[in-house]
């Protein structure tokens, strides 16, 4: 049975990056948001606070919230579990 | 309409059958901020039964709860007594807040007593009517010692200022019909029977280490007896083995102020408060109104969190088969469902109409509350079976006969992957083939649980005694090891954490064994990485665990603490501070002084504290009894990393970078087997430098022993305390 890899570690790459809660480097793209990110971390979990260098990111401006090159993104998972 | 009827007939048959072995009668004590002032004590051997005084130093110590519970069983046992011995109990206590009606998740009970799977002390929370009605019947705890030599019930009525042993030769032993029998022998008339509520096992506890309690609470409105599980440790077992058929308390004069808090205004006007941020947030939230526990299981699945194959693997492409929507189809959605009167985080979930496919109650169509996460992942996906309705089916086999959920499902993921792997066969198995996947085989080893014969009786003992057994087949004792999901005799609860450093610690340092209530890590360490250093980990590993001890204490649940916040928590808050939710700590510390009116108490730092007392003693009383230090908080490696060359594949692009980037190793041209046995180097000696800083942080030794300074400072210096402590310590300080 082979499951899907489910997120990336980080690396020394020469490409551009962004770096997500200081673990991962994900490969960056012209016109990347923070939705983009969060799609290729697999970050399906519906309730995130999401902080692009910093500075917050409301939920409804993840799709249109612009990440460039090197920014550091935090997305923390709101979640009780058990 | 009662799925299970119980004829006037049956009813005068178990009447008939009560001989009174026993009395006392009492007056029932007006509850006062919260407490009774006595506990009850029963034994069966010699059919003795006594009201103990609950004094302010136990009050001020233990809080109540589970801090009673530990407390009086500590009296009652040595260091010598093992599960079996009469001296053991079974204690059962709510807490002082536990009963009122005004906040979210104020029913809990709490059990304890050695456990027949770790030898060592164990507690398990469970909802359900019981201790809070045991309070107002006028007892903040009971124990229950002796065996008795034929079957009883212990009934204690409120009502009455009554407490008998009975004969109870003609009850069932499975739940689901004995929590209906006490209800209808015990009511005068229909109304009364809300104010029942029974503690039971069942068959399976009879044959299994592995038993668990069910605490009924009777639904009014759909008239039927429904049940709650204290499932950890085997408590069932004990009890069992005790010849109790049940517990059953009857409390008939339920108000909002049974509690007779000190300030009742307040603990409205924060109840008020909680109540509209859960009708508010919650839909927006967790769905925990609507979908209950297992909307984690999509979430476990997305994150590879979830339990497959015996913890091999974290997601599979199948999981969805059994996400809440597979189960909904059963639920009979009257209205949001608690187990307590007034939670409105109401996450019961009640399933009807369902026909059952196997087993002594084959072709009869059952109720059945449930299925929680933990069983989902533990009989669903550990076992590899994307059978919605043969995991439902299990949730009510397992309730009925008193066996725990967790247990079972990953016991029986150990044994499946150990047939897989050759280690068993069928005729070791008695011709089941006990393949991942398999539903049928799945029910049949519970049914033998049930009925005490066949490989099930093994599997009932617990992955610990397997292993041992499975050695005698001749399989490597390591790869055995390495595999079984198990800390202390324990079974694992239903969460991967492979990539969680803080999660394996939060599970090999829990003091009853791996069970999540005490800390749970894994977003906040492995995904948010809000806790990336040893010191973040180890101050997560202490605050947490006391933190949700505290529950414990006081009768309360944990799930309105943290699966709903405030809209302005994350604003507000960040980082570990977030994770606190200190508008609802805040709010516990309003609860605890409106109700005992402790003015001394005003942070959720003498929150903690109370727990911090609690949770020391509980690992002294661990060490007592033979256990309690380092060699027992060790992990199977299949919880840090993956035991097997298959394992390291299915996730090699991960692994190999964790190499590069964490180990400093270039793995190209290492074979699997290398690059794995590289990785467990690096992972077991993380997990060693935590448990270091765990030790430190929490102010024990090296040994994991609380040192006498801690034990001083936290004013649990007993004599007997010390003499234990000095004991393993070469009486150093």
């Amino acid at each position: 049975m082979q499951v899907a890899l489910r997120y990336p570690y980080n690396s020394e790459v020469d490409y551009p990056v962004i770096r997500v809660n200081e673990k991962w480097d994900i490969p960056w793209q012209e016109g990347m948001t923070v939705s983009d990110v969060l799609a290729a971390c697999e970050f399906t979990h519906q309730h995130v606070v999401v902080s692009v260098n910093g500075t917050a990111v409301p939920p409804d401006q993840h799709a249109s919230w612009p990440v460039a090159d090197g920014d550091r993104v935090q997305v923390i998972h709101i979640i009780g579990g058990g | 309409m009662a799925s299970v009827e119980i004829t006037k007939e049956r009813i005068e048959k178990l009447k008939a059958g009560h001989k009174v072995l026993a009395e006392f009668r009492y007056e029932p004590p007006a509850v006062e901020k919260g407490y009774a002032g006595q506990s009850l004590y029963v034994n069966l051997s010699d059919n003795e039964i006594a009201a103990k005084p609950v004094d302010e130093m136990m009050k001020k110590t233990f809080v109540g709860g589970r801090g009673f519970d530990l407390w009086l069983l500590w009296n009652a046992v040595n260091g010598e007594t093992k599960w079996d011995s009469p001296e053991n109990e079974v204690v059962i206590a709510a807490g002082p807040i536990g009963g009122i009606t005004q906040y979210p998740g104020t029913g809990k009970s709490i059990a304890v007593s050695i456990s027949p799977l770790t030898g060592s002390v164990v507690d398990s929370n469970v909802g359900g009517y019981f201790g809070p009605l045991l309070k107002f019947a006028g007892f903040d705890a009971i124990e229950v010692q002796g065996l008795a030599n034929e079957e009883v019930i212990v009934l204690i009525d409120g009502d009455e200022g009554l407490v008998q042993i009975l004969e109870a030769p003609e009850e069932s032993v499975n739940s689901h019909q004995l929590a209906e029998e006490m209800a209808a022998v015990f009511a005068q008339k229909p109304a009364e029977k809300r104010g029942i509520s029974s503690v039971s096992a069942g068959v399976g506890a009879d044959h299994t280490r592995m038993g668990c309690l069910n605490f009924s609470f009777y639904d009014t409105r759909r008239e039927v007896a429904r049940l709650k599980q204290a499932g950890r440790g085997g408590i069932g077992t004990v009890l069992r083995h005790k010849k109790v058929k049940a517990l059953v308390v009857k409390y008939s004069g339920l108000k909002g102020d049974s509690n007779h808090p000190d300030d009742l205004e307040t603990i409205q006007e924060t109840g008020a408060r909680m109540h509209r941020e859960i009708y508010e947030r919650d839909p927006i939230m967790f769905e925990m109104r609507k979908d209950g526990t297992n909307h984690l299981t999509k979430i476990m699945n997305d994150y590879d969190i979830l339990p497959v194959h015996n913890f091999r693997y974290g997601a599979h492409p199948d999981a969805e088969k059994i996400y809440s929507p597979n189960f909904q189809k059963y639920f009979e959605y009257a209205g949001p469902d608690g187990c307590w009167y007034g939670c409105t985080m109401a996450c019961a979930k009640f399933a009807r109409g369902f026909t059952l496919r196997s087993g002594p109650y084959k072709g009869q169509t059952i109720t059945v509350d449930g299925p929680e996460y933990e069983t989902v992942a533990g009989i669903g996906a550990n076992c590899g079976i994307w059978d919605a309705d043969a995991v439902l089916e299990a949730n009510f086999y397992c309730d009925t006969y008193g066996i725990d959920t967790i247990s079972f499902g990953t016991s029986l993921a150990f044994a499946m992957e150990c047939y897989e792997e050759g280690i068993l066969n069928s005729e070791i198995t008695g011709g089941l083939a006990l393949n991942f996947g398999d539903g049928d085989a799945m029910l049949e080893i519970l049914h033998q649980m049930g009925r005490g014969e066949g490989f099930g009786v093994v599997v009932g003992q617990g992955i610990r005694r397997m292993k041992q057994i499975f050695a005698d087949y001749g399989a490597d004792p390591q790869f055995l090891q390495d595999i079984g999901m198990e800390v202390k005799g324990l079974e694992y609860s239903e969460y991967v954490t492979k990539e969680s450093l803080a999660q394996q610690a939060g599970y090999g340092l829990a003091n009853k064994g791996p069970q999540h209530d005490e800390a749970w890590l894994i977003f906040m360490d492995a995904v948010n990485n809000q806790i990336p250093t040893f010191q973040d980990k180890a101050e997560a590993l202490h605050y947490f665990p006391m933190w949700r001890t505290w529950f414990g204490l006081n009768g309360l649940c944990k799930l309105p603490w943290n699966d709903v916040e405030p809209a302005d928590n994350r604003t507000r808050y960040s980082g570990m501070d977030a994770a606190k939710v200190p508008e609802h700590v805040q709010n516990y510390v309003q609860l605890f002084r409106s109700v005992t009116g402790r003015q001394d108490i005003e942070s959720g730092d003498d929150l903690v504290r109370m727990s911090e007392i609690v949770y020391n003693f509980q690992r002294v009383f661990n060490l007592k009894m033979g256990y309690g230090t380092r060699e027992h908080d060790a992990i199977p490696y299949r919880s840090a990393g993956p035991v097997t060359d298959l394992e390291y594949e299915s996730r090699a692009e991960r692994y190999d970078q964790q190499l590069i980037d964490l180990v400093g190793i270039v793995p190209s041209g290492m074979s699997t087997t290398e690059k794995r046995l590289a990785l467990r180097r690096y992972r077991e000696d993380q997990y060693n430098q935590l448990v270091d800083a765990v030790y430190e942080r929490r102010g024990w030794n090296q040994d994991g022993i609380p040192t006498l300074a801690t034990v001083r400072a936290l004013g649990i210096d007993f004599p007997d305390v010390v003499e234990v402590i000095r004991a393993h310590t070469n009486g150093d300080e």
